[in-house]
């Protein structure tokens, strides 16, 4: 499966990527054995290949690379191979998959999840891990414990206008800082306690391991600046 | 696996949305296996991309309006990367251009920023909707600075 790309092959293929480059999607090479088992012998292998792939990584996030959403080609099939004991073919596989991983500094504009003392979350619809913490809000801005908003007190010389930041409002930020976390299984604890012990209080150990949902991909951003924000304080 | 390159090449919005939308109707043309539980994580991820993507001016782009959008944007001297974001988000006020693009304010005399938005305005599609008065926008960036 190949991408027609036009014109665009120009924007795609042409750059050596410099550090300062903004992108918000990339294309990412990579090489990966892919099974297919006996049942889809009879596809063609392209096929059968790319629907493994968009199997394994569409909508995953792959560590240091981003959030994955979809095959754009395969660049090389090398030999298929099948193992003793196993049915189905391993094929090594050159392709290059879209990647979502907006640059530092870039700009992009989402939607106001919801607010909480810790700043206000952002979405994109497709990827919702976007926080903007309190002190890259446009100052002053203070949190209404009653609605559970932010609100920047943005003064005037008539006095102090209050602009909310409600939920579903289209947001411009910029990106500031990403994270990335290793949330692959850590295997079992070597804490010797046994689990019928912890009748009061679960041990560290345990709480870590129950994971309390941590993102694989968090991105930090900024509206502290002149055009950032609700795009309704700037727009005419 | 293995990742070769993590920065192969950088992607407008629009060659994505693209991809995506063919994407689509490709899948769309095999039914039966649409629905089985592995694709269900490809069908998510594509529809909610293609749903940001469409309400952005890459929606309303074509192969020709970028050649035209990327000569015309030749004599400013900006990076392949502000010409890109320029593209991607269609900036309507001098606000917007300032974030784009770098040190706007030593590079870009007040003409030639409001020349880039007249540039971006006639050249890529913007949203009938929004579109009623187009006089405002330059208005606008004039009275701001």
């Amino acid at each position: 499966m190949s991408a027609d790309t036009g014109v665009c092959c120009a924007l795609a293929v042409d750059s050596r990527l410099s550090a300062f480059s903004r992108r918000m999607f990339l294309v990412v090479e990579m090489v990966d054995t892919v099974r297919i088992p006996p049942w889809n012998f009879h596809r063609q292998l392209n096929e059968a290949v790319a629907e493994e792939l968009n199997k394994k990584l569409a909508n995953k996030v792959v560590y240091n690379v981003g959030l994955c959403i979809c095959l754009y080609d395969i660049t090389k099939l090398e030999d298929s191979y099948i193992f003793p004991g196993d049915g189905a073919s391993h094929t090594k596989v050159h392709f290059r998959y879209v990647v979502f991983h907006p640059f530092l500094d870039e700009i992009l504009v989402g939607k106001i999840k919801y607010c909480s003392q810790e700043g206000v979350y952002v979405t994109l619809g497709f990827f919702d891990d976007i926080l903007i913490p309190p002190e890259s809000l446009q100052q002053p801005a203070k949190f209404d414990e009653a609605e559970q908003v932010w609100v920047w007190e943005y003064e005037t010389d008539e006095g102090t206008h209050d602009l909310y930041m409600d939920q579903g409002e289209e947001i411009r930020f910029r990106v500031v800082d990403e994270l990335f976390l290793d949330t692959s299984p850590t295997g079992p604890t070597t804490d010797p306690e046994p689990p019928a012990n912890s009748s009061t209080a679960p041990t560290a150990a345990t709480d870590d391991s129950a994971q309390k949902k941590e993102a694989p991909y968090t991105l930090m951003a900024s509206i502290s600046e002149p055009g950032l924000g609700l795009l309704s304080w700037w727009s005419s | 696996m293995e990742v070769r390159d993590a920065n192969a090449a950088m992607l407008s919005n629009y060659e994505v949305y693209q991809l995506l939308t063919e994407l689509k109707e490709k899948r769309k043309e095999s039914v039966k296996n649409k629905h089985s539980t592995g694709q269900q994580n490809l069908n998510t991820i594509m529809y909610e991309t293609l749903k940001y993507l469409s309400k952005t001016p890459c929606a309303r782009q074509s192969p020709e309006t970028v050649k035209e959008f990327l000569t015309a944007m030749l004599p400013h001297k900006l990076t392949k990367a502000e010409k890109l974001q320029l593209l991607n988000h269609r900036p309507q006020t001098a606000v917007e251009i300032q974030l784009m693009v770098e040190e706007s304010e030593e590079r870009l005399t007040e003409e030639q920023i409001d020349e880039l938005i007249q540039k971006v305005t006639d050249i890529l599609p913007g949203d009938p909707q929004q579109e009623d008065t187009p006089g405002d926008a330059e208005m606008d960036a004039s009275t701001e600075q």
